[in-house]
């Protein structure tokens, strides 16, 4: 199974070995970000303040380019209403994993990022008892890595002598990974087909800025269309 | 934009997009999750991978040099080495490795 070897480990040290990914693809986006909260003549504080309390890759970017273009607060809710209905999709699959874990279920799920959905859904959780630490301490890693990221790119012009252009390709590189490992986990292969003809489809008729809730949402209408088929192959 | 529209625009975002992630849990604390929730959580997570890897592609232009050649080389390589030793910081690092390499040095921009 998923990093078998790192089980005889504390769960801190399988959380921190498990989001070695995210520390790589978090930190330079972040550090992008902070570049660019910088550029648009905003104050540093904006950039660990959104990373703080907003903590949504993609919306933070998109949020910068509608504060320069004024955009209303009522049409700002709207964008990231939309942005962000996978949200929920990612909420109603994680709803029994989370009652493991009440005490901290506020903050699990204000950090339920795509990374992070990826590593808690993919990972085989140590033992019942830690899980819930375990699911703590990759949130809040993954939640620091990205804080940290912001504060460096609004501080560092630019990042001196290390080309780091193409290291934001670890992110693709994770939910390669985690795809490959669900496929093995999965008996059934018609969710796959279901999810590449979606988001396929989603790309080439709406296009790479909206296509992610579309293609999530078809996604999911499809695999209730298909529920029968796919339960009666999951028992043969 | 003022700054405290700005400060007010942040703490909206924030505050929808916890909204967002906590609907799901909040709707059924009242309630039992129907059988319909388990079927989401077993089969979900590997939709919601695949169209992630869809996603992290969209922005590559097919149509110009290099032709999205970075990107497919590094992908295929990622997949290799997973399939191959099945440990994940070899395939990511592997992958991000190559495709750093493929884009720093332009070097199918050049032969293409």
């Amino acid at each position: 199974m998923y990093f078998k070897m790192l089980k005889k480990n504390s769960p801190f040290r399988i959380a921190l070995q498990a989001t070695v990914p995210v520390l790589l693809g978090y930190s330079v986006i972040g550090i992008a970000f902070g570049l660019l909260v910088k550029n648009a003549g905003l104050p540093w504080y904006i950039a660990p303040l959104m990373s703080i309390f907003i903590y949504a890759g993609a919306m933070q970017f998109i949020a910068i380019s509608l504060f320069i273009a004024d955009t209303s607060l009522a049409e700002i809710a709207v964008m990231t209403m939309l942005m962000n209905m996978r949200h929920i999709v990612y909420g109603l699959s994680l709803i029994k994993r989370f009652q493991f874990s009440k005490r901290y279920n506020w903050y699990l799920i204000f950090g339920l990022t795509d990374e992070t959905y990826g590593l808690l859904t993919t990972i085989s959780e140590p033992q019942e008892e830690s899980r819930k630490v375990f699911y703590l301490y990759v949130t809040a890693l993954n939640h620091l890595y990205w804080i940290t990221g912001a504060v460096a790119g609004t501080f560092l012009g630019s990042l001196g002598s290390f080309n780091t252009r193409g290291v934001d390709f670890a992110l693709t590189a994770l939910f390669i990974v985690l795809m490959i490992e669900q496929y093995r986990n999965c008996r059934n292969k018609i969710p796959f087909l279901i999810a590449l003809v979606c988001s396929v489809s989603g790309l080439v008729l709406i296009g790479p800025k909206s296509m992610l809730p579309a293609a999530l949402a078809g996604s999911a209408i499809l695999l209730l269309l298909f529920k029968k088929r796919i339960q009666t192959d999951e028992h043969r | 934009m003022n700054i405290d529209k700005i400060i007010y625009g942040v703490f909206i975002i924030a505050a929808i997009t916890f909204l967002t992630r906590l609907i799901p849990f909040l709707f059924f604390r009242i309630r039992k999750p129907p059988q319909i929730i388990n079927f989401f959580s077993d089969y979900m997570p590997p939709v919601v991978m695949a169209v992630l890897v869809v996603y992290c592609m969209k922005d590559i232009k097919w149509a110009d040099s290099p032709y999205g050649i970075p990107e497919i080389t590094a992908v295929i390589l990622t997949a290799v080495l997973h399939l191959r030793f099945r440990n994940p910081l070899i395939s990511i690092l592997g992958g991000t490795a190559l495709y750093m390499f493929l884009i720093q040095s332009e070097i199918f921009s050049k032969i293409l």
